[in-house]
Formats: structure tokens, sequence, C-alpha cells
């Protein structure tokens, strides 16, 4: 048997993508079926649907102190990658500069870096320097983290923007305020929701960083870790854990979503421009 | 003329760093012309064209819009509005709202707006594609969102920086048609920059021609087809015929010349015009130069023999090599009567009038 371009078609391939996406997303699916499971062990048969660990949550000072600095450092962390990022994208896309090559590159690396490694070098900086590790250590670190999703996300967005749109503006009789609110920021607009989204997203699951750099204030990652040491404790992290995955597909799903948008309108209009 | 000129360009000068991109150019643009910048790239034509619109600014010299000069004076404050060279459509706003962008500014009343907004895309024919995004029209389309987009502002000048560039070439030819209808019909000053020399000369009632951030020459564009002044510029307008000729008498306008072929003539003097050990160059249009058919006669003719022969469709272009001439003859022959059809190496004789010969600085 043959497919269409005469390469011999496998009946295994099937079979190995379908082992694959189980293996993958399985363990996963398992997060909020026990969430809802009746019982403190993470066994089946299933011992009956309750909602008991998600109103737990609710009632956990802890946990609301580990999601509202995480929420903190998210936030934080989504508009300094975001601003910082700008900056960047800007000088590479508008620009011819020496050392651009390498900029990009040494700003992209921390992708590529162990991040243990990483972290332990911020670690032993800051506490060389005697700074006291808090959020704020964890949101320094997490922006250097974060940049290069950022970069990446604006680069794409910026690398279509036309010059001659501002000129066309300020040809047309607009200020220079002007033109950046009806010109400049409609058209990066998408690039920059898509670039906080995606960096709060990547802050709020990132855990190594914030385990060295958060001191006495976990984030929920660092709190989620704590807790897995407490057998009694699974299924409210199993509720925790599936409300926080929840959250990230929904944000990453929209961010995609937008700059999708954005991309393929700035492509029609950078196709005649080529 | 007395007019105030609409534009009036002052010895202008543009540096970066040591590059000079405009070196001392003045020119008058009357009001309602149609002029072009005409040149290769890097000759200033954008530099220029830029200057009037207030994105570059001169390093000296000055600049008057109807009297006032607009050194100084933002793009936004300037009375010109500029078709780019990619359009530059908004992509984030439909076609009206291309349009309506710079009437926001003016604070119109809405059905005022609405009013001016649809003339302007009646004006090129877009009535029709008010609503659609910039992603979803053609390039022909494109570029008239941009022309109504200018024209709706009512500008004193409207600039074009190679506006048909990026249009394939039966596209260009209709647009060139519409443009020049457009123009006639608003009635205000255009500045075309382009280095397309069939589309200075057929759009413009003035052309200056540019090299190397100066101008070599503004006339009207049979003038400067036919009359330039320089080998340069000549060259550049298509092709000549070039030769050498000894000068032999020379007054303040006018230049005698002994050519190699052509006889002896008296020629207009072209401004700037200096010898060289005692020569001239000469130049004749290849389509100046006409074949003699069996033995039809002319009263200056000359005898070669064809080396080459290139058909084009509507022409055929002969190389004729004439006895005594450093180079061939290119002749450009209407098909008409079979000049596609001559063997490689058959004996012509060529017809001239002597008018057609232009002296050349070099």
């Amino acid at each position: 048997m043959s497919g269409r371009h005469g390469i011999p078609k496998s009946r295994w391939l099937p079979a190995y993508v379908t082992v694959y996406l189980a293996f993958l997303y399985l363990p996963i699916l398992l997060l909020p079926i026990f969430s809802f499971n009746n019982a403190a062990t993470t066994t089946f048969p299933l011992a009956g649907f309750t909602t008991k660990w998600y109103a737990s949550l609710w009632h956990n000072t802890a946990l609301l102190e580990a999601a509202r600095n995480s929420m903190i450092v998210g936030v934080s962390v989504a508009i300094l990658s975001t601003v910082l990022g700008i900056c960047a994208a800007r000088a590479i896309t508008r620009y011819r500069f020496r050392g651009q090559r390498a900029a990009t590159g040494l700003i992209m690396a921390p992708l590529f870096l162990p991040e243990i490694i990483f972290a332990v070098s911020l670690l032993m900086i800051i506490l060389q320097l005697g700074v006291e590790l808090s959020l704020v250590t964890v949101i320094l670190g997490q922006v250097i983290f974060c940049l290069p999703y950022a970069m990446s996300v604006l680069i794409s967005g910026f690398g279509g923007f036309d010059r001659s749109l501002e000129e066309a503006s300020l040809d047309l009789g607009e200020t220079a305020i002007g033109t950046f609110r009806r010109v400049t920021l409609p058209v990066v607009a998408p690039a920059l929701v898509s670039s906080l989204l995606v960096s709060f997203t990547v802050s709020l699951d990132e855990f190594i960083l914030a385990f060295f750099l958060s001191g006495t204030e976990p984030t929920l990652p660092v709190y989620i870790w704590g807790q897995l040491r407490f057998a009694a404790k699974l299924p409210g992290v199993l509720a925790l854990g599936s409300v926080m995955i929840l959250i990230s597909i929904l944000l990453l799903t929209l961010s995609e979503i937008i700059r999708r948008r954005a991309e393929h309108r700035l492509r029609a209009e950078g196709a005649l421009n080529a | 003329m007395h007019e105030t000129p609409m534009i009036t360009i002052e010895a202008v000068n543009k540096f970066y760093g040591i590059y000079k991109a405009l070196d001392d150019v003045s020119l008058d643009i009357a009001a309602g012309e149609f002029f072009s910048l005409l040149g290769p790239s890097g000759c200033g034509k954008t530099t220029l064209l830029r200057s009037i619109a207030g994105f570059d600014t001169p390093s000296t010299g000055d600049i008057r819009i109807d009297g006032q000069s607009v050194i100084g004076t933002p793009p936004n404050r300037r009375p010109t509005n500029m078709v780019f060279q990619n359009y530059a459509i908004f992509p984030h706003l439909d076609v009206e709202e291309n349009v309506a962008y710079g009437l926001k500014r003016l604070k119109l009343d809405a059905n005022e707006e609405r009013r001016r907004v649809g003339a302007a895309l009646d004006q090129v024919r877009l009535g029709h594609l008010g609503k659609r995004r910039a992603h979803e029209l053609s390039g022909g389309q494109r570029q008239r969102v941009a022309l109504a987009r200018a024209l709706v502002m009512r500008p004193k000048v409207l600039l074009l920086d190679e506006p048909l560039s990026a249009l394939d070439k039966k596209l260009r030819e209709e647009m060139q048609v519409e443009l020049r209808s457009l123009q006639k019909a608003v009635g205000i000053t255009f500045i075309l920059v382009t280095h397309d020399q069939y589309e200075a000369l057929a759009l413009s009632d003035r052309i200056a021609v540019m090299f190397g951030g100066r101008i070599a020459q503004v006339a009207t564009p049979k003038e400067i087809y036919q009359r330039p002044t320089t080998r340069q510029i000549a060259d550049f307008l298509g092709g000549m015929n070039f030769m050498k000729a000894r000068i032999t008498g020379e007054t303040s306008t006018r230049l005698t010349v002994e050519t190699p072929r052509f006889g002896g003539v008296t020629l207009d003097k072209p401004l700037g015009f200096t010898a060289r050990n005692g020569t001239a160059t000469v130049g004749i249009r290849p389509e100046r130069l006409r074949v003699l058919w069996d033995d039809a006669r002319a009263e200056f003719e000359l005898a070669g023999k064809v080396v080459d022969r290139h058909y084009f469709g509507e022409i055929t272009h002969l190389i004729v090599d004439v006895p005594g001439m450093e180079q061939p003859l290119s002749v450009s022959e209407t098909n008409n009567f079979g000049a596609d059809d001559i063997p490689v190496g058959d004996a012509v004789r060529l017809a001239y009038d002597p008018d057609a010969l232009v002296a050349l600085s070099d």
C-alpha cells in the first residue's frame, strides 16, 4: 500500500500518534477527573462526584495568599516584559545597528538556557548584593525569563508595521500624538495584548525561579509543591491545578487568536509592499 | 506668466553627513501644473519631494508653497498631501475610514464629511468598495484609495512618490491615463516622482531631470526628449546615437560642427557647453533615421550595412555599420514596410533630417 506521494503508508503511524497524544495529555486529564472525585486518594474506581475540593480552596488562606502573590507577580511581569519587549522589538525591526544579531540572540537566550542554573546564579548575585528575597526578586527573575516570549510575539507584530503609515497620518494633518493614538496603537495593539497574555501565562506557571527567589511569599506553583508533601492536601491541589490549567489554556488561546488575526492583516498589507 | 509660482525651491541643499542628497536645487512650479521629477534611484528626487511634504528638512535654502516659506512647518500643517509609494493604506480601517481619516481633524458635520468622502471615492471610481479593508483590495484599488484620501483634503499640491511602480505594465498604463485626467479635473498642482521616462513624458506638463542631487534640465516632455542638453539626459530618456564632431564655428548660442557622416551642421548650443579638444558630442535619436526603400531618394542620406537586427513587435531595431563612423548606428523603424525582413548583411541607405541632430554637453 502506498500513499499519495508513493511513500508507503505505515499502519503503525496512527497507533504511534495515539499513544504519543495519550502520554502527553491523559495525565493532565486525570487532574480534573480526580479533582471531582469524592475521595482523598487518587485511585480508581472513582468514589463519586463532589465539588468540595473546589469549595475548600476558598477557605484556604495560605492558598489565597499564594494566588494573590501569583497575580501580583504575573501582572507585573507581563507589563514589564511587554514594555521592555516593545523597546527591543521596535529597535530590532526598525533600525539596523552594529551587534543587532548578537543583541537579539542574547535576549532570546534564556529560552534555551537551563533554568535552574540561571536561577541559582541569580540567587547567588541577589544574596551577594544583600537584597532580601521577595516578590520583587521573583518579578525581576521572571522578566528576564519572559522577555524572549514577549519579544517573539512583538517582533512578529512590529515586523509588519510600515513606517509610512505614520507618515501618511502626519501628512493628512494629524499630530504626532494623534498619530500614535489613531494609527500606531491600533495597528500594534493585538501584538501588545498577545505579549501581555503570553508573559502572564508563562509567569503564572513558572516554578524554578519563583522557588529560588520568592523567600517567604510563595507563588501558586511554589505553594502547590509545598502541599504535595501532605497526602491529605492532594485533592485540593488537584482542584487548584485544574483551575490553573483552565486559565492558562484560555489565556494562550486568546493570545494566539489575537496574534493570528493581526498577523493575517499585516501580512496581506506587507505582501503588496514587498 | 508672471503669477506667483505655487512652489518655489530656492538654492536647496541637503546633506547626510558628507553625502550631498540635494545640491543647490532651484525650481519654480506653477499652479495647476503636472510636474515630474525624473531620474535614476539615488538622484535626490524623492528627497526633494519629501522636503516639499515636510518629512525631510533642507540643510540650507528655502521652500515656499503659495508664497509662504514652509521651512520649519511640520507635514501636518502644510497644504500638501502625498500618495506614498506603497500607498500606506491604514490596515485597521476600511476604505471610507481611510478617506475620512484627515477630515476627522477638521470636525466637519457628519453629512458634509460623508458627502466629501463619497465624492472623493466617486472621483477615483471606488464608490462601491467603501466598506472593504486594505487587504481585500487589489494594487490598483489601493492606489485609488491613496489618491482619494489625499485629494479629499483639497491640498494645494498633490505629491506622488512613484505611485505606479508597484503595478503591472497594463494597469500602469491605464492608471497613467486616469492620473492625467484626474489632474485636469481637480486642477491642482501635481508633483510626480518617477524613474520611468515614458511615464514622465506621457503625464507631465514639465519635467525636471535629476542626476546626483542636481537638476540637469527642466523642460516640456517634447523639448527634453528632442533637445536634451547633456549626453546623460539624452541617454536616460531613451536610445540615442552619439558621435564626436569637430567644431568649426561657435557663437554664444550656436555651434557649427563637422560630423563624420552627417556633414556640416549648425546646432543650438546647449546650456553650460564646453568644447573638448575642439570637439562636441552630437546625437540623433534612432527613430529619426529612416530606411530608404528601393530607389527612393532623400536630400540627406547615408549608406551602410545591416550588422544586427532586433525585433520588438511594432518596431525593429537595425544596427547599421556606416563606414567612417566609430560606432554603428541604431535605427528604429516601424514594421509597416518590412524592416523586420531586411537580412543581416544587406546594404541599406538611411535618410535623416539635419534638424534632428542635437549638440550635447558631456
